[in-house]
Order: C-alpha cells, then structure tokens, then sequence
C-alpha cells in the first residue's frame, strides 16, 4: 500500500516540454499562477484555458492521467466552492433557513473552482515532465543569485536530492517494520483515532533510528569521495539554455503581456 | 621507503567514550600499534572477525579517522595532514559494506559522476570516466536505470564504479560483500580482481570471509586490534590451528587437508583449492602403487 506513494511523479513522453531546461519550466510555471489570479472577464478566462490545454497538448502527458491528481483536491474544492457560495454577500436569489444564496457567490465559487483546478493542473504538469533531479538542479541555479545573502543554496538542493533518492528506500523499510511488528502482534488497523496513532510509535521509533544509520553511513561515503560543498563542484550535466528555451521564454513573456493588456483593455 | 602504498608505523587508535560533560569515562582500543607495509599494484586482504578493528584501520586510510598515536603514510603522505586530507581521499577510494547507504544519485550514471564532480574535472571528462569506470565494472548498460531497481551485487559494482571514476591508486573495500547473496559476492570479487590485474590498482580488501582471502597476494589477519598474523594466503592457511585460535575459520578445503595429514597422509601444507587436493592426493596415490608394486 505505501508503493503507491509517488511523489513528483515523472510521465516520460520525450516532448518539447520535457526538454526544456527546468529554469524555463520553473519560471513558466510561476508566470502561469500570476495569471490564473490575474485574469479578468471572459476572454482573460479564454486565453489562460487556451494556454493550459496548449501546454498540455504539447507535453503529450494524457488528460485523464493528470485529471487523477485532481481527485486529491476534491475535498478542498468543494468546502472553497461552499464558502464563497453562501458567505458572499449580495443580491440574494434565494434564501435557505440562514444561508442565502447570492448571485455573486455563484460566481465566486465558480471562479474559485476555475482557479484552483488550473492551479493543481498547472504545477503538477511541473512535476510530470520534470525528473526530480532537474528539478532540483533547476532551483540550485535559479536561486544561486541567494548565495549572496548567505542562503545555502547548494546545500539546500543537495538536500532535497537525497531526500528524493531515499524515498524509496525508507518506504521499503518502513513496509519491512511494519511486517516485522505484524509478526509480533502489532496492529496497525483496528482502534479509534489514538490507539491508531499509539500503534505507530513502534513504527516510527526503529525507522528513525534506521534512518539516522543512513544519514552516518551516507555522510562517510560522501566524505570518502571527497564531497566537501558547493565550492569547486563542477557538473555532470550543467544547465545550458538552448534555442529551443528562448523561444519557450519569449512565448511566455508574451503570454503574460497579453494578459495584461486584456485585464486594461476589456 | 616511499614507493608504498600504505605504510603504517605503531598506529594506534582509542575510541573514548565521554560522559555528558566531556570528561572520559572509557577507552576502547581499536587498533593496537599496528605496522602495516603495502606494495602499489597488490592485492591485500585483511582478515578479522568482528571487533577485530580492521573497519577501524580501513578508515585511517581514508583519513576518516585520524591515529591516536603512530604514523600512517598512504602513498607517501603523512595522514595526519590535514594539507594532504584531499590528495589521500582522491588517490584512495573507499568502497563500504551497505550498497544503498553509499550510492548519492538517482540515476546510476549520476551516482558514478559524483567523485569527479566533487573534485572539479571539466564536464567532458567526467562523461568519459564515467563510461570507462562502468564499463570497467561491467554495468555500462545500466548507466541510465535507478540504483534502487538494481540487484545488491550490480549496486555494490556502481559503488566500485564511482570510486574508479575518481582515478584513484587505491582501491580500499571494508567488507563490500557482507550484505550479497553468493552471486553478487562473485560478482563483486571479480570485478576488484579485474581492476587489480587491468587497471594496476591497489585493493586492501578487508574481510571477514576465509574464501575470498585465497587469491590474494598477501593477507594480515587482526584480532582485537592488532595484528596476529601475516604472510601469503598459502603461509596463512598452513597455520589452521593459530587460525583457529583468532577464531578465525578455514576454507573447508584446507581445513580437510590439514586433518587428512594430522591423520597421517603425507600431504603438503597450506593446500587451497580444491585442483590442488587433488593433484596432491593423486601424487601420493601413485607413490603408493610404487611402493605396491616394488613390494610384489
């Protein structure tokens, strides 16, 4: 059951998009979010949808695959979706025991529902045709102007690397604990709220431990081979923009001015 | 005296164990004025059982551990300066015992590119070491494949593939085989024994393991931190009953021959494999008919 868990799950199509060098992916995935709270009016709407469903088109990833990751938010949607129905005040349509029902809350909520959708589609359409490890080597370069007020960087991005490379490793462990705890009478499934989570200490506990283990193990091989932080590193696979990005950058600047002038204009 | 690998003079290491304000409350002594003399180019093995402290003197060599007392030159620099700290980490690469603790990327290919990244060689290198060392390792066709979805054996030859791309005079394993099954240790045997004869590399191969002992040029063995014995596999296993006494075990081979003679057979001493058994008893078998036939 805990396989199931992918976290920045990579759909390798080889398209254009997962191409891209990740600054240009990591800087259009922030333009995108302006957009979708900057829109205005119909044809604002028109214009962020046609360049979703471009963008989508384009990366080849299927739309049902990444309408899944959508299932996740449901929840979340719907009590947004509730709120600003019946908390927006208003001219009134109708009017249940308390609650009144307005016309500018059907709008909101509609509008909220809009958002946050294309806000789930738009950064996880990132993570679909990116490989973690762009990803992180992206955000080093991207924020490397940070190291000048002393933010670590480097280390941060070596850190979330690990991170990523040892998910599935301690998820493997923790399925192994749990069948050796199993074996011993632990119960993981029954019991309310509290025994549940008093079943998890000796879950937690050798995990933990086995985790730290790791952590020494990994720092003395990294040390052994040398690894002493960011200065001096040169890389395997260095970031280099190529023709292909530009464009991808300039369409996108121009995405942006295009809303601005519909948001003056309409 | 500088033309060796790794010369150790009365090395010493204690671990102290401190209370929580820092005054010492223990000493263990992990190694015991060692003296240790390895040539470039060999294959060393050193032999232990568990506590023996031979994890201990694998990580001086790496300067992971600096000695307590005494003195450990690895390819002619002093260990316990720190200007020489980088210089020994890049000549001598050090392969440990868990293959998933010591594999840093996500993709095999990165995972070897790391040592040379960290040491500062220019992108087009590290690409060509990275293709030799994983062919060398025999994992080339793995390159692009996650280090998780790899069996321990091709795990543990990425990790020997990574030290390899740092180009290093010496290859230090501190019981790389302990975790595989019997396949992925003949793996991983063969592949320290090809770098060894290919590339010229030294291997201090450091073990608790009598079988992968046998071809080896020249082995120590350790208990309780010093060194007890040493001498080529075939001086070694002549000596089972001291072997024993370091509770130490015998390859199953020489352990039959040593009791066949101790039975009376005129065998050989120090017998390792089993060709040799054979060819021994065989001679002696005709010896026998001689004398059958001289007798009628």
């Amino acid at each position: 059951m805990l396989r199931d868990i992918t976290i920045g799950q990579y759909y390798p199509t080889g398209s254009v998009i997962h191409r891209m060098d990740p600054r240009v992916k990591l800087f259009g995935t922030l333009v995108f979010l302006i957009s979708v709270f900057a829109y205005k009016g119909i044809v604002g709407l028109a214009v962020v949808t046609l360049f979703l469903a471009a963008v989508i088109r384009i990366s080849k990833v299927p739309f049902r695959y990444m309408v899944k990751g959508l299932r996740a938010i449901m929840v979340l949607m719907l009590i947004t979706a509730l709120f600003n129905l019946f908390l927006t005040p208003g001219e009134p349509l109708f009017q249940i025991w308390k609650l009144k029902i307005t016309k500018e809350g059907i709008a909101a909520a509609v509008r909220m529902a809009i958002r946050l959708t294309y806000l789930i589609l738009g950064t996880s359409l990132m993570t679909l045709t990116t490989t973690p490890n762009q990803l992180t080597d992206g955000l080093e370069k991207a924020l490397r102007p940070l190291n000048k007020i002393h933010v670590p960087v480097h280390e941060i991005a070596m850190m979330m690397s690990i991170a990523l490379r040892f998910i599935p490793i301690l998820i493997e462990e923790t399925d192994k604990i749990m069948k050796a705890q199993t074996a011993r009478g632990a119960n993981f499934d029954e019991g309310n709220i509290i025994q549940k989570a008093k079943s998890l200490v000796p879950l937690l506990v050798p995990l933990f431990i086995s985790a730290f283990r790791r952590a020494n193990d990994l720092a003395m091989a990294m040390e052994a081979r040398c690894y002493c932080g960011g200065d001096g590193r040169t890389k395997m696979k260095p970031l280099r923009y190529q023709g292909l990005d530009y464009k991808a950058y300039a369409a996108l600047i121009l995405y942006l001015a295009l809303l601005f002038v519909l948001r003056v204009v309409v | 005296m500088t033309s060796l690998m790794v010369k150790a003079r009365q090395l010493v290491h204690e671990y102290i164990r401190r209370d929580e304000e820092g005054n010492p409350i223990a000493t263990h002594t992990a190694l015991d004025h060692v003296d240790i003399d390895i040539k470039p180019g060999s294959f060393v093995a050193i032999l232990g059982h568990n506590g023996s402290g031979k994890s201990t003197l694998a990580k001086h060599l790496n300067v992971l551990l600096n000695p307590t007392e005494g003195t450990l030159w690895v390819d002619g620099k002093d260990t316990s300066d720190a200007d020489n700290l980088w210089k020994i980490r890049q000549n001598t690469g050090m392969v440990f015992q868990n293959p998933d603790n010591q594999i840093i990327g996500s993709i095999v290919e990165e995972d070897v590119g790391f040592g040379p990244e960290n040491i500062g060689v220019p992108t087009d290198e590290i690409w060509q070491r990275v293709e030799d060392s994983l062919k060398a390792v025999g994992m080339l066709k793995y390159r692009s494949h996650s280090p998780n979805k790899l069996s321990g054996g091709q795990k543990q030859r990425v990790a020997i593939a990574g030290v390899v791309a740092m180009q290093p005079k010496c290859i230090v394993l501190d019981e790389p085989t302990a975790m595989l099954d019997p396949n992925g240790r003949k793996e991983v045997l063969k592949t320290v024994h090809e770098l060894n004869k290919k590339k010229g590399v030294t291997i201090i191969l450091i073990t608790h393991y009598m079988e992968e002992v046998t071809d080896a040029d020249y082995v120590y063995v350790m208990d309780s931190g010093a060194v007890v014995m040493q001498g080529t596999p075939r001086e070694i296993f002549s000596r089972v009953d001291s072997l024993k006494a370091h509770r130490m075990d015998v390859p199953q081979i020489t352990l039959l021959a040593h009791e066949l003679k101790k039975a009376g057979l005129d065998l050989p001493d120090g017998i390792l494999t089993r060709e040799e058994l054979i060819e021994a008893l065989e001679k002696l078998n005709e010896s026998f008919k001689g004398r059958n036939t001289l007798c009628q």
